[in-house]
């Protein structure tokens, strides 16, 4: 049973008792300082502030080390209020192994963008997985290299257009785009996979959802917990920032399907 | 390695090292420690770097071969300043330049110790672990084929290398929400609190700042034998140190003025010793088994105060091992009489 959050209810019967707030004002709980660098209309600050949330939430801050990949989502990496491994690029997934098998009784988070889990570093994930290493690996997946400035990642799909695939994506010449979730839903080691997105607010709380129960099954020590996010990247899609969630839907979306893909949780709703 | 109080090892096997990574599994788990046999070099030092952020004495290794697979993390994990120590069962001694200049990106020194046999490697890899653990910085334990392959029976004496630094760097997991959650990155463990991202110009600073202080401060060792008198004087270390200390006791039997000099750290170098031997010799000749590679660190040293000789050699090993034929003490001799008859 998943126990649920109460939000606390707002009066509606008379006028706010405190002036109301932009969401972009807040510094969320967890995070530092409240700056990045990066562009209008990204996807990850969303998606790790979610993944914040879901550890504040669970009360696992106090136990959480988190190993971050290379990425544009590595600017976050300086300024969070929880524990922090900068890891090389592809290779998170070995060093929380190193992480969580020298100290069990932490909670192990890696953060990679889909350049680092899936083009430079699929082996390390694969294996993990395998291996059923009770850690949880959150993919921010937006088919591009955001970083480099818009190049063709693994899971770029067929007819996006990227300064390397400048016609887009072709079978014949790059190849196809890997479905990671997919893949990792295959090994037995996986106890949770879940594949979702950050371009609406319904998507944002199916993602909330999927990264709480991901950190869940860590908790359960029921093995290898695997959340993908597709995230917005209009930079590096060559989009208006306004289009980027359409987009989003549109390309990303119509191939890596949302959903919960695996789920061995005990008592997990298989209806779900 | 468990006696120095390793308690994590991860690695992948390769000859000569498998032999480390097969005691490892059977030895660590019985004190309670973790020997990972992972999927491939990169993920060794992977997972060694995770366990050793958490203070964890860990290690990893492999042959020269493995070594350069995982340069890129050795090169950052020492950005990072943690503590590691990296055992090269090499195949002979074609690694030195690997091993002491370090085959990564970017500003780093490993420290290098060479042990010439087991006893001396026990006695190594321990000073190994409170050398990483006083400079948080990785230390390379460089052997090879004869190290890796040589059982001999030895007293494991803990040495009192007196206490290593707190780690209060290591992460723990329970700083998060403090305010002053720690952070362990090869970009920079200072948050910025005014702004977004890492500032790698002071952090690069910062570690070569480091790195110069520590290659300053750990004292250079060698082993030597005659050099006071020497017309001859012979470098070489590992186990061709123990072959060249054979042949040059047996030419002072016969009355030659030749001494030995074995760098037992590689990195820092012993320069002094081999220049104050240089200033009264002949000639420095120096023998490995590879192309000529310490041969530099020697020619550094001596800075022309006397001629160096490169006495060594590829291996003649068709397996690629450096094993026999290359370690010959009648073949030691001859060369060493040959360099003396040209320099006399």
């Amino acid at each position: 049973m998943t126990e649920r959050t109460r939000s606390q209810v707002v009066p509606t019967d008379a006028p706010p008792q405190v002036p109301a707030r932009l969401v972009g004002d807040f510094t969320p709980a967890l995070v530092d300082v409240g700056l990045h660098h990066l562009c209008p209309g990204c996807g990850e600050p969303i998606a790790v502030r979610s993944l914040l949330e879901a550890i504040g939430e669970l009360a696992l801050a106090q136990r959480t080390i988190t190993v971050f990949g290379i990425g544009c989502y590595t600017a976050f990496s300086n300024n969070l209020d929880v524990e922090v491994l900068q890891a090389l690029h592809g290779r998170a997934p070995s060093v929380a192994t190193g992480v969580k098998r020298a100290q069990p009784g932490t909670v192990v988070v890696t953060v990679q963008g889909d350049g680092d889990m899936v083009s430079e570093g699929l082996q390390e994930v694969l294996h993990a997985a395998a291996r059923g290493e009770n850690i949880t690996c959150v993919m921010l997946n937006n088919g591009v290299f955001g970083e480099t400035g818009g190049h063709m990642t693994a899971t770029t799909v067929l007819g996006q257009r990227t300064k390397t695939s400048l016609e887009g994506r072709d079978a014949a010449a790059h190849g196809r785009p890997i479905l990671l979730a997919d893949l990792i839903s295959r090994l037995d080691g996986a106890a949770y996979v879940a594949r979702c997105a950050v371009n609406s607010a319904g998507e944002l709380a199916r993602t909330h959802r999927a990264l709480r129960r991901a950190l869940e099954t860590q908790l359960s020590g029921a093995g290898f917990s695997f959340v993908e996010i597709l995230t917005m990247c209009p930079t590096g899609w060559f989009v208006e920032t306004t289009e980027a969630p359409r987009y989003l839907a549109d390309n990303l979306g119509a191939v890596h399907w949302a959903g919960v893909l695996k789920d061995l949780r005990a008592g997990a709703d298989a209806a779900e | 390695m468990v006696a120095a109080g390793c308690r994590f090892f991860a690695g992948y096997p390769m000859t000569p090292f498998t032999e480390v990574l097969e005691e490892m599994a059977k030895k660590l788990p019985a004190v309670g420690g973790v020997c990972m046999n992972a999927e491939s070099e990169l993920e060794a030092v992977g997972m060694a770097w995770g366990a050793a952020a958490t203070g964890t004495p860990a290690a990893t290794g492999s042959t020269g071969q493995g070594l350069s697979l995982m340069q890129e993390s050795l090169a950052e994990i020492t950005l990072a300043r943690l503590p590691l120590v990296v055992l090269n069962m090499a195949r002979a001694q074609g690694d030195y330049w690997q091993a002491t200049r370090g085959g990564g990106h970017g500003d780093y020194r490993h420290l290098v110790l060479a042990p010439v046999d087991v006893v001396e490697g026990v006695e190594l890899v321990q000073r190994a672990f409170h050398l990483a653990a006083t400079w948080r910085n990785p230390v390379l334990v460089f052997g090879d084929y004869y190290l890796a392959h040589t059982a001999r029976s030895v007293e494991v004496a803990p040495l009192d290398l007196g206490p290593a630094p707190a780690k209060e760097w290591a992460l723990t997991g329970d700083t998060g929400g403090s305010g002053r959650a720690k952070l362990v990155s090869f970009l920079g463990s200072v948050k910025q609190r005014d702004g977004a991202g890492y500032d790698l110009a002071v952090h690069y600073a910062a570690c070569a700042e480091h790195t110069a202080k520590m290659l300053r401060e750990v004292p250079p060792e060698a082993e030597t034998g005659f050099i006071d008198d020497a017309d001859v004087v012979v470098v070489a270390f590992g186990t061709p140190g123990a072959y060249v200390r054979s042949a040059v006791r047996s030419l002072r039997s016969e009355g030659m003025r030749v001494g030995w000099i074995r760098p037992i750290t590689l990195v820092p170098f012993p320069s002094e010793v081999i220049a104050a031997a240089a200033r009264n010799a002949k000639v420095v000749a120096v023998y490995e088994n590879n192309a000529g590679q310490m041969l530099d660190d020697v020619r550094l040293s001596v800075l022309g105060d006397a001629p160096v000789a490169f006495i060594g050699g590829l291996s003649l090993d068709a397996s690629g091992f450096g094993i026999a034929p290359d370690l010959q003490v009648s073949v030691l001799r001859r060369r060493i009489l040959d360099v003396a008859e040209r320099h006399r």
